[in-house]
């Protein structure tokens, strides 16, 4: 694949996956949406390392490893978030962010 | 147009399109699933690129674990109809402004980084026995072996962490 | 031996002075005290002055470069120049120091009876007559002594402060402080010519102690200096503003206005005044600065001096005949005589003068204390009266009968009359003084000494020796009606049937001066005179003209070489007795009765005169000339300064002051507008970047991707456009104060 796929098209589709993340997280009303941006991000950030893994050191294991270091971070990540999200549930009754302003200041 | 090209523009469609349906749908449920979508996407991405141990876990972890986190989320914390919506909040211009501006930049920065970059000779094949080779290195003392184990103890903590969290009270 | 006698001299002042302080500061409510205090004070520095002048006799100091001069001390430290003070005893100095210490002392002893001592009618300022007199005669005695003219100009000022004291003593009486002013401010004017001369003559000889002043080389020097370039040499100067000093201390014409006022003073003040303080110090300046008079040859200063001098004794002898006022009839004489005295300064007969001075000290102060025993006598007169007709009041309807006796003029002799068989002592005094004042032959002290400027008159100018002797003439006549007024014929009012003769302490000081005016004279009788001549040296011209022989090479003072001439005291003595035998025959051979006018006065209204009378009476307007002149004039001035000053110089100060108040207004909104201006757009700024703590996570995640996106592009920049970066960074800073500025007027919408 090297050969006919130039790198930065695979680098040009991880960031477009990234921003969409971004706008996800920034723009949901729903904490469970904006969860998901998240992952969208996290995501975009594994076929970054891999891609570049396979085009620069395909030899070698550290990009595989760094990916799925970031699974586990991902996976941390997306259980604390959603227990949080529950938590939130249960005092406030709401899972819209915009309600979510005790800091307010 | 190869068919290495053609697969990746359709896994990369698949991927790219399910995304933006993630973040746009107002139904959650729906936006979960179609996050089930995107990940399969990548999975296919990730067999393109020769990885296929991780693709395996990205279709484990992904669509297995966390999505079906996500949508067990999304029926607890259902209250009528209302919390199902995941409508637009109130800076969402702004929002979509600055991932526009994010893309340009980034890939206005990738781009130009790596026209510019001289990458060397063109990549070698991947070897044989990629899967065994990151096992080995994984466990290796000398490896990665640490980080390793660091990574389980963080999954450790984020588990009894997300106990404690969402414990009833 | 009798140096150390002469070097005490300067302990004369002293005495006086420390009797004046102590009475002032100690014994002030202590009458006796006080005036035993003075009294001993003056005694102390009469013994030593006796001894100081016996010693200068026998010594013998002589004038000049033979005067004695005791050691010097250094008084006074100006930058490069020191003032050295020390003693000058000179014959001239030894002789005041005769004359003014006794005369003193029968002057203070005196005014223990004139002031009333242990009678209910004490004066209760008596203590400070004393501490004045005493300091009086400080200023005199210090005049006197040392030996420069920069003390002799410090005591003499201090003698006018003494003068405007006493005269303007009874100061509730608007008359008499106004005419303590008056002597002062017209001393005054004397004194500012007499400062300028002291100016002249330091710039031109560097010194002004007597010793350098009367150098020959510096005299010679003065004399041939011509001033700012005129024809008239320094000393020419120097000595007509010396004397400008002179004319207004002893009262020439035309600075003679004060004296008569000073009848508003008590009586042994005026003696004191008159004949052995400060008048004489005029004289005594003359005669002291006499080698710089004499410098220039037939200068122009000898000629003013004369003709002041003479004018001066003509001038005041006419207005005296017309005076009522018992004072004032002694005041013009004094100024008279004391143009005898100038007149023979002026034409260069030096002892003469100096003689008629110490003669004249004499029988003046015996005069004017012989004159307030009158007035005593009279006042007690009133006094007895007025507890009479007090006492006495039976009738009805009648006005208080105390009161008519307030109007009662005591000084007036029309008033008087008849004194000599109440008042003997008084009298045969008071006729003494008075036949010495007329020069009456060869028995009295006044005739010698005039006789000695008659003489040299008649030698050296015919024109001054006519007018002397018509005023010898004016003044027996003057003097003759004032005897006979006061003593003659009847008692005019009840006041002067009542008059008493005064205590001894009054009558034994005139007992005492009258002894020396009859025999004073025969110390200096002339050696030719016919029989008498030649029996007694005449020792007074020995003595005295030893001081300017040696001073002066051309032979100014000498007596007359030749033999005695008979015409000149033949013709003044038929004026002096003829002026004697006409006031007899006017006043004397019928005296006046109560209620009549003057007989010259109605003689004169007879003839159409009375104008005349009138004009003598007020001594021909002249205080009414130099009111509308001079002092409207400087009054005039004061009020012009005072509107410049006002108007100009407050007007600067204001503005000055509205200055600073504009700076207060800038500091007030500029400065303190700038630092609350800091606080404003912190408050404003804080105001709306405090919209950023919205509480929700989603924007503060907006905010962190828009910074990271401005790090971003400051990257790009900086990689891509580093020749903009001054540029870019401008306008990042201009947008941050735009907002601020947008902040603070948001926020004043607000407020």
């Amino acid at each position: 694949m090297t050969t006919t796929v130039p790198l930065e098209w695979v680098l040009v589709l991880a960031a477009a996956l990234f921003c969409a993340g971004v706008y996800g997280v920034l723009s949901r009303r729903n904490g469970i949406a904006a969860l998901m941006g998240i992952e969208l991000m996290l995501n975009a950030v594994n076929i970054n390392l891999v891609a570049f893994w396979r085009y620069l050191e395909p030899e070698a294991a550290t990009g595989q490893a760094f990916a799925l270091f970031v699974y586990a971070v991902a996976v941390a990540e997306a259980a604390v978030g959603l227990a949080l999200i529950i938590a939130i549930w249960r005092t406030r009754d709401t899972v819209v962010l915009e309600d979510l302003d005790l800091l307010k200041g | 147009m190869t068919i290495e090209q053609g697969l990746f523009i359709a896994f990369g469609a698949i991927t790219l399109g399910a995304a933006l349906l993630v973040v746009t749908r107002r139904n959650v449920f729906h936006a979960a699933l179609f996050l089930i979508l995107s990940c399969f996407g990548v999975a296919g991405l990730y067999v393109l690129l020769e990885a296929p141990f991780l693709a395996a876990v990205q279709l484990f972890i992904y669509v297995g674990g966390i999505s079906t986190l996500i949508i067990f989320s999304i029926t607890l914390t259902r209250d009528g109809v209302n919390s199902n919506i995941a409508g637009r909040n109130r800076q969402w211009w702004a929002a979509a402004l600055v991932a526009v501006a994010l893309f340009g930049a980034l890939g206005g920065v990738l781009g130009w980084m790596v026209l510019n970059h001289d990458w060397g000779a063109a990549p070698g094949p991947v070897p044989e026995h990629s899967t065994a080779i990151l096992g080995t290195t994984l466990m290796n003392p000398e490896g990665l072996a640490l980080p390793f184990v660091v990574a389980s103890v963080l999954l450790l903590v984020a588990l009894i962490g997300a106990v404690t969290i969402a414990r009833e009270r | 031996m009798l140096i150390p006698i002469l070097n005490l001299a300067w302990l004369i002042p002293l005495f006086p002075f420390l009797a004046s302080v102590a009475i002032l500061l100690f014994t002030y409510r202590n009458r006796k005290w006080s005036h035993r205090l003075a009294i001993g004070g003056i005694s102390i520095s009469f013994v030593l002055s006796q001894a100081v002048f016996w010693a200068a006799v026998l010594h013998p100091v002589g004038g000049g470069e033979q005067a004695f001069e005791s050691t010097l001390i250094h008084w006074l430290s100006t930058g490069t120049e020191r003032f050295t003070l020390g003693v000058y005893i000179d014959p001239a100095t030894a002789v005041m120091l005769f004359m003014v210490p006794l005369v003193c002392l029968m002057i203070f002893i005196y005014s223990v009876g004139y002031m009333n001592l242990g009678t209910p009618e004490v004066d209760p300022r008596y203590s400070r007559l004393f501490a004045y007199l005493s300091l009086l005669a400080t200023g005199m005695l210090g005049s006197v002594v040392f030996n420069n003219l920069l003390t002799f100009f410090i005591f003499w000022e201090i003698m006018d402060t003494c003068a405007y004291l006493l005269i303007g003593f009874w100061y509730e009486r608007k008359s008499a402080y106004q005419a303590g002013l008056k002597t002062f401010l017209v001393t005054r004017v004397g004194d500012m010519f007499f400062l300028l001369g002291l100016v002249l003559l330091y710039s031109e000889v560097g010194s002004l102690a007597y010793r350098d002043i009367f150098n020959p080389e510096a005299l010679e020097h003065m004399a041939h200096t011509p001033f700012l370039g005129t024809q008239w040499s320094m000393a020419t100067v120097i000595a007509l503003l010396l004397f400008g000093g002179t004319v207004a201390k002893s009262a020439q014409f035309p600075l003679h206005v004060w004296l008569p006022d000073t009848a508003e003073g008590p009586s042994p003040a005026l003696a004191l005044i008159h004949a052995a303080t400060m008048v004489s110090a005029g004289v005594f300046l003359i005669i002291r600065t006499f080698p710089i008079f004499a410098a220039v040859e037939s200068g122009v200063q000898m000629t003013v001096v004369a003709a002041i001098g003479a004018f001066t004794a003509i001038f005041s002898s006419i207005i005296a005949i017309a005076q009522n006022d018992i004072k004032r009839v002694l005041a013009f004489s004094t100024i008279s005589q004391l143009g005898y005295m100038v007149a023979a300064l002026g034409i260069g007969a030096y002892v003469a003068g100096a003689f008629h001075l110490i003669t004249h000290a004499f029988f003046k102060a015996l005069l004017f204390l012989g004159s307030g025993s009158v007035i005593h006598g009279m006042e007690h007169g009133r006094r007895e009266l007025r507890i009479a007709n007090c006492e006495s009041q039976t009738h009805v309807g009648t006005h208080s009968p105390c009161s008519p006796l307030e109007e009662f003029n005591p000084n007036d002799m029309l008033n008087m009359g008849g004194l000599a068989k109440r008042m003997p002592r008084t009298f045969w005094t008071f006729l003494t003084g008075g036949l010495a004042l007329s020069g009456f032959p060869l028995v009295t002290a006044g005739f010698w000494s005039k006789d000695q400027i008659m003489a040299q008159a008649y030698e050296r100018s015919p024109v001054v020796f006519w007018v002397l002797a018509a005023a010898a003439g004016l003044t027996a006549f003057y003097t003759m009606r004032q005897v006979c007024m006061t003593f003659f014929g009847q008692p005019r009012t009840q006041v002067a049937e009542h008059a008493p003769e005064s205590v001894p302490s009054m009558t034994v000081p005139l007992i005492i001066l009258a002894i020396f005016t009859v025999g004073l004279g025969w110390a200096g009788i002339p050696t030719h005179f016919p029989v008498i001549g030649g029996i007694i040296p005449n020792w007074f011209h020995h003595f005295i003209g030893q001081t300017i022989e040696t001073t002066i090479e051309t032979g100014h003072a000498t007596e007359a070489a030749h033999g005695f001439v008979w015409e000149p005291p033949a013709l003044w003595v038929i004026f002096a007795l003829g002026g004697l035998a006409l006031g007899w025959l006017v006043y004397g051979w019928k005296p006046m009765r109560a209620g009549e006018t003057d007989r010259v006065e109605a003689a004169m209204r007879k003839v159409w005169l009375g104008w005349l009378y009138a004009c003598l009476r007020d001594c021909f307007y002249f205080d009414e000339i130099y009111q509308a002149t001079f002092v409207r004039g400087s009054i005039l001035l004061a009020d012009l300064f005072y509107a410049f000053d006002h108007g100009a110089v407050d007007g600067l100060v204001n503005l000055i002051g509205r200055f600073a108040r504009a700076s207060a207004f800038l500091d007030l909104h500029v400065v303190d507008g700038a630092v609350n201006g800091v606080g404003v757009v912190v408050r404003a700024g804080g105001r709306d970047i405090r919209r950023l703590q919205t509480g929700r996570i989603q924007n503060y995640l907006l905010w962190v991707s828009v910074a990271m996106l401005a790090l971003v592009l400051a990257f790009l920049i900086i990689l891509f456009l580093q020749e903009y970066l001054y540029q870019i960074s401008l306008a990042v800073l201009a947008l941050v104060v735009t907002l601020l500025v947008i902040s603070v007027l948001r926020s004043r919408k607000f407020s």
